[in-house]
């Protein structure tokens, strides 16, 4: 029962840092409200590119911990999450771009043939307009979610009987048919999805942000909103690993004849991974047209199913917490800390060699070579970071006695 | 003891694998609370036979009861139909399979001879993962604990079982860092988790010292004696078979050879046979 304790304390201790983190970043990106933009550093300006690690870091923290729920806590090998992700991306452009934008957007086609919107549906007989808004974005991001998981249903059916490798192979094809499918320019097909041509105009991050009545923003959430969807969304995730079904998809990875000789039923099991994965792939994808602004096929490609696996990969496989600091370090890299290297710099006459466009992505690709040569464990592990940091804070106050959690062993 | 309820009759299973007749012809029954011991030399098809009636494989021929009803039966079938080497072709007609999770839904547990625990879980979580299958809820409820009482009641009776075998001291280490006695005490409590009409052993005593041995042993006794426990075991030492065996059945090359009680075994000259290669007059 001991142990039990430590679990709620250390629940406690995750929640209380979610929600400090949270906060902070509420906080960072209200400041410009409170104190003279003049008066910020340059990283804390309303333009920096924190907000933008912050945004797309949130997104990929749940996209990741989505995939790592089925490599990970499964062992199930999915290379389909991009396709996952531009179903929810498209149903939600879909339903939630407002009619009246869409005979612009569909202008190709003469307008859409989804002459509605979710938000319109709402306001239709609940008025308020920011209410319908909210509960048009949240209907339509699970709607999306239940799109990707049906999908990942219909791929499963035949698919997760066989040997694992072949849902590998499977997902690959599904992502790239997908892909090709929403970018079919047919007449009545085009009518839904635009074509090739991208759709836009539905709600973003920056339209949570809170208004007063003349128009002018009196609280930033337009970084708080991605933080929010995604820490529900891996809490829920984290809720469903801790369950008697989290165990049982973690003895399938363990050992399935031995999963399979404990009662376990194999393929229904791997299918509920399956779906939940899919299914909050394809809320990540909602997220990612939010931050994007726009939709379109072309970026989800399985290079990008590719970025996420490293993602989980570099955070640790079976480590929710490591998937989560991953994401914000991978995208920090890549978007902002690394843009140094792409830009020529001349110090004191002297012109830098090898700095030019497109060294970063040189430099990228060894620093993760580099992680998966030599560090194949990853940043955590299958450790989760309540867990880390008590191992640190045993090692930090021994003061030469032996720490409590070593002399209970 | 035994009560003369059958629980599990074995009827002329075959088991082909490639042209390699593994099991051949087997027929084998165990009433309700008895240790019946499953013995023979080195690849005489024990394992496979355990394989055949936990759904591992399917067998090439024959039939399995499982309490009074048919659970498994089958035919050889495609290109078996040709290279079928074993007895009885013809006898069976119809094909019920099932996957090994039926079966344990239905009330055979196992252990294995080379030992699979879950490497990433806790001997604890080993344990509790076993309770699964009794569970009433659904991935919604189970993520939304509705099921809280239930996952108590699981974890309870996880700790009971731990208990009982001497592990609850341990609950919280990694299963495979446990001495390798202990991993098969492991087992076999993970395997009487599922609430098993019938236990299957197969090899529970490989890699123990002496002293483990004997406290297998009468924890095994004690299965039986105490918790009218009916099992099945494949076993080498035969100190441990004679000791606690009602029955034994002796297989070589597949085939049954023998089966009667531990003193009539031990007399048998085709067991003395098969054990020690055709030696007719070697000691036991
Ligand atoms: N999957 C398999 N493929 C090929 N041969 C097998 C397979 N499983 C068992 N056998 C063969 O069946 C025979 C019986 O093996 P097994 O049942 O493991 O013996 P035991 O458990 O009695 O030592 C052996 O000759 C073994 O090589
Ligand atoms: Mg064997």
């Amino acid at each position: 029962m001991v142990n039990q304790k430590k679990n709620i304390k250390g629940t406690l201790i995750s929640i209380l840092c979610i929600l400090v983190f949270m906060a902070a970043v509420a906080v960072l990106e209200n400041l410009n409200l409170w104190v003279p933009a003049s008066s910020l550093p340059k990283w804390l300006k309303p333009t920096s590119m924190l907000f933008t690690v912050l945004k797309k870091g949130a997104v990929y923290s749940l996209i990741a911990v989505s995939l790592n729920l089925l490599n990970g806590f499964t062992g199930l090998f999915s290379l389909g999450h991009a396709g996952f992700m531009l179903l929810g991306a498209y149903t939600y452009a879909i339903l939630c771009t407002p009619s009246s934008v869409k005979d612009t957007v569909y202008y190709k086609y003469n307008g859409s043939s989804v002459n509605f919107s979710m938000q319109e549906f709402y306001q239709s007989f609940l008025g308020n307009e920011t209410l319908s808004m909210i509960l048009g974005v949240v209907t339509t991001m699970i709607l999306a979610g239940l799109v990707a998981a049906l999908f990942a249903f219909l791929i499963g059916l035949p698919v997760l009987r066989l040997k694992s490798d072949y849902l590998a192979i499977a997902t690959l094809g599904f992502a790239e048919i997908v892909r090709a499918l929403f970018q079919w320019e047919a007449p009545f097909w085009g009518r839904i999805t635009n074509g090739a041509n991208m759709i836009k105009g539905f709600p973003k991050f920056s339209d949570f942000n809170i208004e007063n009545a003349d128009g002018k923003v009196v609280f930033y959430m337009s970084t708080l909103f991605p933080f929010i969807v995604a820490a529900v969304c891996i809490a829920v995730m984290v809720l469903i690993i801790k369950s008697t079904y989290g165990r049982a998809f973690r003895a399938i990875r363990d050992d399935e004849i031995a999963a399979e000789a404990m009662g376990i039923n194999l393929a229904k099991h791997k299918m509920m991974s399956f779906c939940t994965s899919a299914f909050f792939a394809g809320i990540g994808g909602v997220l990612y047209a939010m931050y994007s602004t726009t939709v379109q096929a072309k970026p989800f490609t399985s290079a990008l199913t590719y970025e996420l696996l490293l993602i989980v990969v570099i955070g640790g496989i079976g480590s929710v917490s490591g998937s989560c600091i991953s994401s914000f370090l991978f995208v920090a890299c890549s978007e902002w800390w690394l843009r140094f290297l792409d830009k020529e710099t001349v110090i004191g006459g002297f012109k830098v060699p090898l700095l030019r466009d497109g060294f970063r992505m040189v430099v990228f690709s060894v620093v993760i070579m580099i992680i998966v040569l030599f560090f194949r464990k990853g940043i955590m592990g299958d450790k989760e970071l309540p867990e880390v940091a008590g191992k640190i804070k045993n090692r930090i106050f021994r003061n030469g006695k032996k720490s409590k959690g070593e002399a209970e062993k | 003891m035994s009560t003369g309820k059958n629980i599990l009759h074995v009827e002329n299973v075959t088991m082909q694998i490639g042209g390699v007749v593994a099991v051949d012809n087997l027929t084998l029954d165990v009433n309700e609370g008895e240790i019946v011991a499953l013995i023979g030399p080195n690849g005489a098809g024990k394992t496979t036979a355990f394989n055949a009636i936990t759904g591992v494989y399917e067998p090439t021929n024959g039939a399995i009861d499982f309490l009074g009803k048919r659970m498994i039966e089958n035919h050889p079938q495609g290109k078996m139909t040709k290279i079928y080497a074993g007895e009885n072709n013809g006898v069976y007609k119809n094909t019920i399979v099932k996957t090994p999770d039926k079966i344990t839904k239905l009330g055979i547990a196992r252990t294995f001879q080379n030992i699979r625990l879950f490497k990433g879980m806790t001997v604890f979580e080993n344990v509790l993962i076993a309770k699964h299958l009794h569970q009433t809820g659904n991935l919604l409820s189970a993520t939304f604990r509705l099921n809280n009482k239930e996952e108590q009641q699981m974890r309870r009776e996880t700790l009971e079982l731990l208990e009982m075998q001497g592990l609850a001291h341990l609950k919280d280490e990694l299963a495979t860092s446990l001495p390798y006695g202990q991993q098969r005490r492991l087992e076999i409590a993970r395997a009487l988790a599922t609430k098993p009409k019938l236990l299957l052993l197969d090899e529970p005593a490989a890699g123990m010292n002496p002293q483990e041995t004997q406290e297998l042993t009468a924890f095994i006794r004690q299965l039986r004696d105490e918790y009218d426990q009916t099992i099945l075991v494949i076993e080498h030492h035969m100190d441990l078979i004679m000791d606690i065996s009602d029955r034994i059945y002796v297989i070589d090359f597949g085939k049954l050879i023998a089966t009667g009680d531990p003193a009539q075994i031990q007399a048998d000259p085709k067991v003395i046979r098969a054990y020690l290669g055709g030696d007719d007059d070697a000691e036991n």
